[in-house]
């Protein structure tokens, strides 16, 4: 298993994550998992780099990365509450109040 | 006596009275505003006349200082500075003289104007103006003074604004004259490319230098440098001078009030480029072409526009085209290397034609600002001191023999007789026959005026009487050098060295010389061979013509003019001069105008760059508008797609 | 001889439950179901973690990512009650979506493999002993040479706290509530005022 296997993996794990980001025509709940599934992608990065070169702080760093992840979604999500409260819906096509 | 402050004091003084009547007229009121204008003026008369007889006496040497460094540009300096010899002298006092007269009548003339003061303070204006003109040490302060006294011109031709034709008139004075100061600042700019300054002492040291020099003006002929300098200083006196072409503004500045007509139009300021060309006489020299150019623009003044005189009736008019006739006289004389003869009849021309000006204003007020001839006549009865007055100016005019008119117009006949230059038979010619038209508008006009049946109407003829002192006085004080100046002063000033180092002529050009070893002894004697001479008895045929004429016949004028039709009416369009230039110059400047508005900045500039750019920036801005659709997924599709081109970037 | 193969059939299970369930996260229409999909995916990374002996970190994947944060997923998800409206999940976009995703993985495949080819270790991975522990060694750089980040971290939690807790805060409209400092600093004058009024007559009276 060389790090090529894993840098692999998760690479395509970053870019099925992208593509959920534009790709969803449902609800904003959505694009923050896929959100998520793109930082789930880095941390694999870090954690595999940090084990085949044997240095502790790529996991530091994905220690990190957790840390604001969570806080990340936490308010994400909060804010998708507001949102629902004002507008009844979650549906991506409805918030284009921003439209030049 | 020429101390440096005295010479300002003769400079300023009239440009202050002229500061304090133009901007406190209303506070000092008429009588104050009269009084401190002449003061100065009269003060700057009595130095100026003191240093002419400093001159005279031959006691007085030239002054010539810088005052004020105005402007150093790189090696060219630009100074105010005078420069005082018999020359100046002799045009300081001739300025300050006529000036004073005319202050004086003003007082009479414009009494029922509301514009008194304001005119008081434009004639101050003008003698500062001119004396700066005649004071000057350099080229820039000459043209200074060139250009105010065009600006006072235009000022006072259009005294009367409210009046459409006077309006017109300073216009067409101004833009005249433009077309003059354009070949002027040529000259000019030719001089410091020549010699490399402004200074008239150090260019004249330097002339001989440049003959010789060409100079390419355009692209593959060759002029000579010096031909081309004093051609271009000589069209500068054309506009000024009112030589043909650039004559059509003169008539129509008789639109201004008469004091101005004596003042500016007839003894200073077209006097100004005979003056110009006079001082320049160490340039004109050394370009045979140029003078000659000089003789054949005065010859055909002098003698084409004396024949308009001939069909006037505004009293002002006829001596309008007398005066640009002699200013003709005076152009030959310049031509034929005879500088201090014209200066000679500059003088005594100022005299008599500002004289003749302020009589025909007399009869003017007298008939309450009535000015066509052929509602006058008989007037001997009523105005006798202005009937006197203006039979001297008219017999100095016509140069009968002893009046002051006669040495200097004699000289000049006899100076182009003598010339071997290029043109002078023509010159010849003209200026003799010349003296018949002269002869023949001025008796005319004295006719028609003066003799012969009432043509004014009852109301006007229970009014008429003699003008007041205020305008008498300067017609008796006009008519005494009218008479004896001339047999004063042509001695000494032609034959004698009162010239001597300020006017240069060369040996074989002497004309004047020539005519003082064979020709003139003494004024007596000249006098004595006036009588047998050409010119006398063309005077005299033209006083039998017009006697018969008008005093015996007077219908004998209707069948000329019906005879004679085309050529009367040629000469009563002027040529047909105005005309021309209306719809060549006048129109086409006004169509390259409206064209050049419409195309360049109303199409190019406001349509299409300024609005053009504005719509550009609006249409490009509601294009791109369309990208922002507000939908995050969009964004992060934007994002994304410019990560991608980053990193290819970065790989290729 | 199997045990070294029981790795590399582990690494390909794993990886490919994460990868299957990544790409029907986005694309179920369900919006439960992607959640739960969700969650299978981070197990098998947690899993995919264990293999490279980062054992801390995938525990706390589990119990962070999938204890709280997918769980407040769900909550939200059910809370909002979220209809699904599109019979295909992916729209028109989808086919960007692909276009885009391949063109920037096969960027990314050109980096590292030509690129940045060079620089990539040749290592293998790393063996620790028996008695290594990732808890200590990670504690051991995070408490001293990152004491400071770890600090930030926990003054972010807190904010982020604060914050969520700010922004869905709602209050009962019918909701009484008394300001103690208020009540204190109440003046007579507040809530009394005294006029002098001239008496009136006892007029018609309801004297009853």
């Amino acid at each position: 298993m060389s790090l090529s296997h894993y840098l692999i993996v998760a690479g395509v794990l970053f870019v099925i994550g992208l593509a959920g980001l534009f790709a969803n025509r449902r609800n904003i709940l959505i694009m923050l998992m896929s959100i998520e599934l793109m930082l789930l992608a880095v941390n694999t990065n870090f954690v595999a780099f940090s084990s085949y070169l044997n240095d502790i702080s790529g996991q530091v760093f994905v220690f990190f990365i957790l840390t604001v992840a969570a806080a990340e979604a936490a308010i994400g999500l909060a804010i998708l509450v507001v949102l629902f409260r004002n507008r009844r819906s979650l549906d991506v096509e409805q918030l284009d109040t921003l439209k030049g | 006596m020429l101390d440096k402050n005295i010479l300002l004091v003769i400079a300023m003084a009239p440009l202050a009275a002229a500061v304090v009547a133009g901007l406190f007229g209303r506070k000092i009121g008429r009588t104050g505003a009269h009084l401190v204008t002449i003061a100065a003026v009269a003060l700057s008369f009595v130095l100026s006349a003191r240093i002419l007889w400093a001159f005279v006496q031959g006691q007085a040497e030239p002054f010539n200082e810088n005052l004020y460094t105005w402007m150093v540009a790189g090696d060219l300096r630009m100074h105010v500075g005078f420069l005082v010899d018999s020359l100046t002298a002799v045009m300081m006092a001739v300025v300050t003289f006529v000036s004073l007269m005319v202050h004086v009548y003003t007082i009479g003339y414009m009494h029922d104007d509301p514009g008194y003061q304001r005119f008081f303070s434009y004639i101050s204006l003008f003698t500062f103006a001119m004396l700066m003109l005649v004071m000057s040490n350099n080229f820039l302060q000459l043209f200074f003074g060139w250009e105010a006294v065009g600006l006072v011109s235009y000022l006072l031709i259009g005294f009367w604004f409210k009046k459409e034709s006077a309006i017109f008139a300073n216009l067409k004075a101004f833009l005249v004259n433009r077309v003059g100061d354009f070949g002027f600042l040529l000259g000019i700019a030719a001089i410091v490319m020549a010699f490399g300054t402004l200074d008239y002492v150090e260019v004249f040291q330097h002339a001989e230098s440049v003959v010789g020099k060409t100079i390419s003006i355009f692209p593959g002929t060759q002029w000579q440098l010096i031909t081309f300098i004093c051609i271009a200083l000589f069209i500068g006196a054309m506009g000024k001078s009112a030589q043909a072409p650039l004559h059509v503004w003169l008539p129509d500045s008789m639109e201004g009030p008469t004091p101005i007509s004596a003042l500016i139009h007839a003894a200073t300021m077209v006097t100004a480029g005979i003056f110009m060309v006079a001082r320049m006489s160490p340039l004109f020299e050394l370009s045979e072409a140029a003078l000659s150019f000089v003789m054949l623009t005065g010859a055909f003044t002098a003698f084409f526009m004396g024949l308009v005189g001939l069909v006037q009736n505004d009293i002002k008019r006829v001596i309008a085209y007398s005066t640009l006739s002699q200013l003709g006289y005076m152009t030959v004389a310049l031509g034929v290397s005879a500088y201090n003869a014209a200066i000679f009849h500059l003088m005594t021309h100022a005299f008599f034609k500002a004289l003749l000006f302020l009589g025909a204003g007399s009869v003017i007020i007298a008939l309450h600002h009535k000015q066509d001839m052929k509602a006058m006549g008989g007037l001997r009865k009523y105005m006798p001191v202005t009937f006197l007055t203006m039979w001297i100016g008219t017999l100095a005019l016509v140069g009968f023999p002893g009046f002051s008119g006669f040495f200097s117009k004699d000289i000049i006949i006899e100076a182009t007789h003598e010339s071997h230059r290029f043109g002078a038979g023509l010159a010849y010619a003209a200026t003799l026959l010349g003296v018949l038209i002269t002869a023949l508008y001025s008796f005319r006009l004295m006719y028609l005026v003066f003799y012969g049946p009432e043509r004014m109407d009852a109301h006007a003829r229970a009014h008429v009487k003699e003008s007041p002192w205020v305008v008498t006085l300067p017609l008796i004080m006009l008519a005494i050098p009218s008479v004896v100046i001339g047999w004063l002063a042509i001695e000494p000033m032609l034959f004698g060295d009162f010239f001597k180092g300020v006017i240069v002529v060369r040996p074989e050009h002497d004309v004047v010389a020539e005519i003082g070893e064979y020709q003139f002894h003494s004024p007596a004697q000249f006098v004595l061979h006036g009588f047998t001479g050409w010119p006398f008895w063309l005077m005299l045929l033209g006083l039998a013509l017009t006697s018969y004429i008008y005093l015996r016949r007077p219908q004998v004028t209707e069948r000329l003019k019906k005879t004679f039709a085309p050529l009367y009416r040629l000469l009563r369009n002027k040529y047909y001069f105005d005309e021309f230039y209306q719809k060549v110059f006048v129109r086409g400047a006004v169509r390259l105008g409206e064209t050049l508005w419409q195309w360049l900045d109303q199409k190019l500039i406001d349509g299409v760059l300024v609005n053009g750019t504005a719509r550009l920036v609006g249409r490009f801005s509601a294009a791109i508008r369309g990208w922002q659709t507000g939908y995050l997924y969009h964004y992060a599709l934007t994002m994304v797609l410019a990560v991608v081109v980053l990193v290819a970037f970065y790989i290729f | 001889m199997i045990s070294d193969w029981i790795p590399v059939v582990l690494f390909y299970a794993f990886a490919g439950v994460l990868l299957a369930s990544a790409l029907a996260v986005i694309t179920v229409r369900n919006s439960v179901y992607a959640a739960l999909l969700l969650v299978l995916a981070f197990f098998s990374a947690a899993a995919l973690w264990m293999l490279l002996e980062a054992e801390f970190l995938a525990i706390t994947l589990v119990l962070v990512y999938v204890g709280a944060v997918m769980v407040l997923f769900l909550f939200v998800v059910m809370m909002l009650d979220v209809k699904s409206r599109e019979k295909h999940a992916l729209g028109g976009y989808g086919k960007v979506a692909i276009a885009v995703a391949v063109a920037m993985l096969l960027e990314m495949v050109m980096l590292f493999a030509g690129k940045l080819a060079a620089g990539l270790p040749e290592t293998s991975l790393t063996r620790h002993a028996a008695d290594y522990s990732n808890v200590r060694a990670l504690a051991e750089e995070l408490f001293t040479r990152y004491v400071f980040p770890f600090e930030l971290a926990a003054v972010l939690l807190l904010v982020a706290i604060v914050a969520a807790i700010l922004l869905t805060l709602r209050r009962r409209p019918d909701f009484k509530h008394l300001d103690p400092a208020r009540q204190i600093a109440v003046k007579a004058s507040d809530r009394m005022r005294v006029i002098k009024m001239p008496a009136e007559p006892q007029s018609s009276g309801d004297d009853k």
